[in-house]
């Protein structure tokens, strides 16, 4: 099926997420959609699933407008859209999520579940996909469930199949074998917009790019262009995503942890008797495809995780830190940048100075006895917004009121103004625009330069292999290796899939 | 193509055991029959009293001594609880239908132990606990509808109250009962459509609309019935109650005949209400939608339900559920309103929803519990004037605690209770 | 709970206008209900249509009489021959509004960090209980008789505000749900001690469940003489105003309170312990209901049954949100909602049934607590919420 769009705008509020964009795919194509995170591709493709409305342009499929009020009207037409946040009911099985909106009845009005598992063996069959239709999606790994997303499109003859930026939870094994499966089903006529921000899978499987930059669509390209030059498109100007470092002076060990293991929030193993040291001076980072225990590792080093019992020992500076509390894992001088920083980092309705002091209520500068010394805090918070470049208005402003890239900002600053021996980041450039990223990392190098210990934690090899001194690579809750900063980037996604070096 | 082979919880190379609290629970119960019912029970004969004159056959009275038999229940209770202790340790549940025979056990333990001397007429202890069940189970069917769907009505109490309001006023005012009946679900359907409306459309707080809702609802009945009902009880507060229909035949069975067959309409459309409630959320597409919708409403939302109305529905139809409850209160039982006669009997219906874990059946059986407490004090009373039956009213209330506290934690509420869901 | 959250905060940035037009409309809603179902005005209705203006008038007569009983009731009564009759009104709302104020902090302090809580009525009957085991079964010196009675008041409540803590920190339990099965057990403990001779049942007494009157020792000293019921209750509300000000907005712990209740994970990134913040969050809740059950159980001259408790708990939950969970607000809303209760004996003499002042309690928090209602119904631009 042919879907060509024309001129969709999309606007919240004063923002504009989507200006006047124009797309056409073929039957059969297989079409990148390549921007940084924030550039409008996901609401582009909102707009197109119905779920969001359009405020201009139209949608057409094979030459006739649609007029889309929802998603079911988009599925009625034939589009099919894989979300990058799986939208499965976790206590449903396989089978009642396949078919549910489109449910089959029995004579009595009853569901007809026979039938949906037949539905969900037949697509499998087809593509050799191997999914129980009646295994709770819960109890299924990520890439088993974006099967169960592809098969839930197909099972309503989606002619257009939207993959939203479906390779993030994917080792390069299963993003492997879902290109596979994304030629496999062009080839059969279906047309595939593929979502990424990653270069090196556009360049593997599209047939043809466009790239998406401040919610406009900023040129096309072919797959054959080079890396640098897809790039350069992308964020609006030559890119260097090397970071200028000298070498480190690496001096004791600060953090040693031997034979770790963590439980996640369903009580399952998410770091598997991990061992690992990090020295002052130095930049560690941790890499893996996400959901691979990373999260739980860099909860438990800031206690908010236990450890399990029986296993070996977390020593920061010589101090056993065993599942003490976090209070006392700040104490001991960790600073810590959370992956999440509106869930983990700042509390959204706090002004930007009480955001400062999140993690200093217990004492000086910010105390005096039990009370807000609240002289000391708005002179901290000047310096601070000063040093760190952070764009408002005042310090009262809310912290929830700030773009992604200032808000960063402020959680950077505070874990820094701290006086730490580690420094944990995780994700620090997650959702951030791209001078923020070069900022941020020209202060973790900065730190690691003036002799603290820093554990970076990132999906992104890119980010990884810019800044890193040494890496770990983790998958399935066990580091693989650690191996050099210089190591290849074909080693390092190997070892990502399991496979030691 | 896929070389993961995939089996459910293959990753459950889990350390997650059982927790104690069963077993610790049922443990301390047992040996309060056990020593406080049994070994230092109270002398004298207890007869239970199975049949009635009437009874197609009849049972004969089990007449025993009232330490023994408690001594004897005591131990069947302990039995229960090594059970329930050598699963724990086997690393397995104990199965809720398990901890509901000990419950049963424990209740005509109690029973045998207030009637020592004296006799116990199970059915009609039966009988009145259904009863007094009936608006508990209808307004814990309507909240348990509600929070399927992800929106959490703490206004049950209110919706009960206006039901009972409407049936009576109706009911007399038209001569007719079951325009009253109609009138108690409409007004309770509306007043939910407002609970359902101001948390969906309009995004208000969903605990905080409900308390204000039953405020509102005192409020405006305690007003009416001062201003109005009081004086005019005649003219407007006289309704009477439905007859009492007896099914031919199951009725003259032995103790469950009177008590299950031999009562007004209410009972039996909670009969069958019940069992539909459960069909309907578990075994049609309107029930998978609605448990879609409470559990991850943008995934709903993706597959073309529209969350919104299906909340708003099922809201409603909870509401007028419940609304049938509050009739039950009026002209299903006393055969008038009085000034707030829900008497929290909707924060129960609450409890009984967390308690039955949002299925229509053990939600069902917990309002039983509140019922059976209710009858056994006002009984208590009669037979055993020196037993302190405020403990007794205590219980269900503790029980509850007990059951939120230690054994729902590990029972899941539908993922999306009392999130409004906002589209972009 | 950040949805709370964000209506606490569209609720306390509520613009004047909005609450002004709340109290308003809550007012004619309820002057319909005083209207219609009036003895006076049913009169008129065989002659509707004969004669809809006396109707018209009748109701017009009965709703200004209401307002006017409501005000002679509740503020100064104007048609008083003496001066003590004339200013007993508002003294009897300063009277009744303390325990509001004092329980209203205490709902607010939940709604702050995140908690409903809805237990008011049992941690009231718990401090009652412990209020009235000193005042009514120990001898001591005046004055100190009473700060004992007053400070166990606030340790019993408070312990039981700190029980449902526990329960949900270490267990997940709602705390809706524990406090409701509280309050029924806290009611029924309470009745079992009041009936009981060797607890708290009254010397000589009989069968019904009530107490000795607290002794003279141990109640609140008056404060204009014994012409007026007003006691130290409402300096008690207003230095409980003060502390819970400089509680949530000056001091860390209001600070981690309020950390938690915006964000609790981010609270727990940062080094701050959210089971035990639920804990002492809401021990502390229930120590300024505590301080409303000192009030109830100490004022009284006569002997206490378990209907003291007089609904507190629950309006308490209209108070806190009436004033925004903030230290003014709520003494405004507990000395609004304290002129209903004043007012309420002087309406009933007129026939008037005093119980339309809780439709429009509750109808005026109902306003002020849904936003987008009041907002559709007069068509007011959606205000930019800080």
């Amino acid at each position: 099926m042919k879907l060509e769009l024309r001129g969709i705008t999309k606007r919240f509020g004063s923002l504009v997420a989507n200006e006047n964009i124009n797309l056409v795919v073929e039957s059969g194509e297989i079409r990148s959609l390549l921007g940084e995170n924030g550039a409008g591709k996901s609401t582009l493709m909102n707009v197109l699933y119905g779920l969001y409305q359009a405020d201009g342009g139209e949608i057409l499929l094979d030459g006739k407008v649609q007029a889309f009020k929802g998603p079911g009207d988009a599925m009625a037409a034939g589009i099919g859209m894989v979300h990058q946040h799986f939208m499965l009911i976790p206590v449903f099985t396989v089978a009642e999520n396949v078919v549910l909106g489109n449910e089959p009845v029995n004579a009595i009005g009853g569901l007809d579940l026979d039938t949906a598992r037949a539905r969900v063996k037949e697509i499998s069959d087809r593509f050799g996909f191997d999914v129980d239709p009646d295994a709770l999606v819960e109890d299924l790994p990520v890439g088993i469930q974006q099967r169960v997303e592809i098969i839930k499109a197909l099972t309503r003859n989606a002619k257009v199949l939207v993959l939203d930026e479906p390779t993030a939870v994917l080792t390069p094994q299963e993003t492997d074998e879902l290109m596979q499966i994304m030629r496999e089903l062009a080839k059969s006529g279906t047309s595939i917009i593929f979502i990424t921000h990653k270069l090196r899978e556009v360049q593997a499987v599209a047939d043809k790019i466009t790239v998406i930059r401040q919610g406009k669509v900023v040129g096309e390209a072919d797959p054959k262009a080079s890396a640098s030059e897809l790039a350069s498109l992308m964020v609006g100007r030559e890119v260097d995503l090397q970071v200028e470092k000298a070498a480190n002076k690496v001096g004791e060990v600060v953090l040693s942890v031997a034979n770790v293991s963590v439980l996640d929030d369903r009580e399952q193993r998410a770091v598997d008797n991990v061992s690992f040291e990090v020295r002052a001076g130095e930049i560690l980072a941790i890499a893996g495809v996400q959901g691979n225990g990373q999260t739980e590792l860099s909860e438990a080093l800031l206690g908010l995780r236990h450890t399990i019992k029986g296993g070996g020992d977390i020593t920061l500076g010589g101090q056993v830190l065993n599942n003490l509390s976090v209070r006392k894992h700040l104490e001991a001088g960790i600073g810590y940048v959370p992956e999440d920083r509106k869930k983990d980092g700042l509390v959204s309705e706090f002004s930007i100075a009480e955001n400062f002091m999140l993690n200093g209520s217990f004492g000086k500068p910010f105390t005096k006895g039990i009370n807000i010394d609240f002289a000391s805090r708005d002179e901290i918070s000047a310096k601070l917004i000063e040093e760190f470049d952070v764009r408002t208005q005042s310090a009262s402003t809310p912290a929830g009121k700030l773009s992604g890239g200032n808000q960063q900002k402020v959680v950077v600053a505070r874990e820094l103004s701290r006086d730490v021996k580690l420094l944990i980041a995780s994700q620090p450039t997650r959702g951030v625009d791209v001078g923020s990223i070069e900022f941020i990392h020209e202060r973790i190098v900065a730190e690691r330069d003036s002799g603290r210990a820093v554990i970076l934690i990132s999906t992104e090899l890119d980010e990884v292999l810019a800044l890193a001194d040494r890496i770990a690579v983790m998958y399935r809750g066990r580091i693989v290796g650690i191996v050099d900063a210089k190591t290849s980037r074909e080693t390092l996604g190997k070892m990502m899939a399991g496979v030691a070096a | 193509m896929s070389k993961l082979e995939v089996t459910p919880g293959m990753f459950s190379n889990a350390e997650v055991r059982p927790s104690w609290k069963t077993s610790i629970v049922l443990g301390a119960f047992s040996l309060l029959v056990l020593f406080a019912f049994g070994f230092f029970g109270k002398p004298g004969d207890v007869t239970y009293n199975l049949s009635n004159k009437g009874d197609i056959f009849s049972v004969p009275d089990i007449v025993v001594a009232s330490t023994f038999a408690n001594i004897v229940f005591g131990s069947l209770m302990l039995a229960i609880t090594a059970i329930s202790v050598w699963r724990t340790i086997q690393g397995k549940r104990t199965p809720s239908w398990l901890t509901l025979i000990a419950g049963l056990i424990g209740a005509t333990a109690l029973l045998g132990w207030l009637a020592a001397g004296n006799t116990v007429p199970v059915s009609f202890i039966l009988g009145s606990a259904i009863v007094l069940a009936v608006p508990i189970i209808l307004g814990g069917l309507g909240g348990l509808m509600s929070e399927r769907v992800g929106v959490v009505n703490i206004a049950i109490e209110g919706q009960l109250l206006t039901g009972a309001f409407m049936a009576a006023v109706v009911g007399t005012v038209t001569h007719n009962l079951w325009f009253g009946l109609i009138a108690a679900m409409v007004a309770s359907a509306i007043l939910s459509m407002a609970l359902a409306s101001l948390a969906i459309k309009y995004l208000v707080d969903q605990i905080i609309i409900g308390v204000l809702i039953n405020v509102l609802v005192i409020g405006i009945t305690n007003f009416l019935y001062s201003q109005w009902l009081a004086s005019a009880g005649e003219e407007a507060n006289f309704p009477g109650t439905f007859d009492i229909i007896s099914i031919p035949y199951l009725s003259g069975l032995p103790i469950i005949g009177p008590a299950l067959f031999e009562a007004r309409i209410t009972v039996y459309l909670t009969f069958i209400l019940v069992p539909l409630v459960w069909f309907v959320l578990f075994r049609t597409k309107l029930g998978l939608r609605a448990r879609a919708v409470g559990e991850h409403p943008t995934a709903a939302d993706t597959v073309g339900i529209n969350v919104g109305r299906t909340r708003f529905w099922w809201v409603t139809i909870g509401g007028a559920i419940a609304g049938l409850g509050g009739a039950a209160l009026t002209i299903g039982n006393v055969g008038a309103f009085g000034r707030e006669m829900s008497g929290g009997l909707g924060f129960i219906a609450l409890a009984v929803v967390i308690l039955g874990r949002w299925q229509p059946f053990y939600v069902s059986a917990a309002a039983l519990l509140f019922g059976f407490a209710i009858i056994l004090r006002v009984w208590a009373n009669g037979v055993a004037p020196g037993i302190p039956t405020d403990f007794i009213t205590m219980v269900p209330y503790l029980v509850t605690l007990i059951a939120v506290a230690g054994f729902a934690g590990k029972v899941r509420a539908p993922a999306a209770s009392g999130q409004p869901y906002i589209k972009g | 709970m950040s949805e709370d959250n964000k209506l606490l905060k569209e609720i306390m940035s509520g613009s004047p206008l909005r609450i002004t037009l709340s109290v308003l409309l809550g007012f004619i809603i309820g002057s319909i209900f005083m209207a219609v179902f009036n003895e006076n005005v049913v009169a008129t209705y065989a002659s509707f249509f004969s004669s809809p203006g006396t109707t018209f008038q009748v109701a017009g007569q009965t709703i200004v009489d209401g307002y006017v009983a409501l005000f002679n009731g509740s503020i100064i009564n104007l048609s008083a021959d003496n001066p003590v009759s004339m200013f007993r009104p508002i003294t009897e709302t300063l009277r009744l509004a303390a325990p509001l104020i004092m329980a209203g902090l205490g709902v607010a302090l939940g709604f702050r960090v995140g908690l409903f809580n809805v237990g008011g009525t049992g941690q009231l009957i718990m401090g009652l209980l412990g209020a009235t085991w000193i005042s009514t079964r120990f001898d001591l010196p005046w004055g100190l008789h009473m700060v004992v009675a007053l400070i166990v008041a606030i340790i019993f409540a408070g312990a039981t505000g700190g029980l449902v803590g526990f329960l949900k920190a270490k267990t997940g339990a709602h705390e809706v749900i524990v406090t409701i099965m509280l309050n029924y057990v806290a009611i029924d403990l309470f009745t079992f001690f009041l009936r009981t001779p060797s607890l708290l049942l009254e010397h000589g007494g009989g069968g019904n469940p009530k107490s000795d009157p607290p002794a003279l020792t141990a109640q609140f000293p008056r404060l204009l003489g014994d012409s007026f019921g007003l006691n130290i209750g409402i300096i008690l509300a207003i230095v409980a105003a003060v502390v819970y000000w400089w509680l949530m907005e000056r001091s860390t712990i209001g600070y981690r309170f309020r950390m938690v209740g915006h964000n609790a994970n981010a609270a727990r990134a940062a080094g701050i312990s959210v089971e035990r913040t639920y804990v002492w969050a809401m021990a502390a809740s229930a120590a300024f209901i505590g301080l409303a059950a000192a009030n109830q159980g100490l004022s009284a001259t006569s002997g206490l049954t378990s209907s003291i408790h007089a609904n507190i708990g629950f309006d308490a939950i209209t108070v806190a949100l009436l004033g925004g969970s903030r230290a003014r607000g709520v003494v405004v809303a507990g000395l609004v909602f304290g002129a209903f209760k004043a007012g309420s004996p002087t309406m009933q003499i007129l026939g008037v049934s005093p119980e339309v002042l809780g439709i429009v309690q509750a109808l005026i928090v109902l306003f002020i607590a849904a936003p987008p209602l009041i907002r559709a119904i007069f068509r007011l631009p959606k205000a930019e919420v800080k």
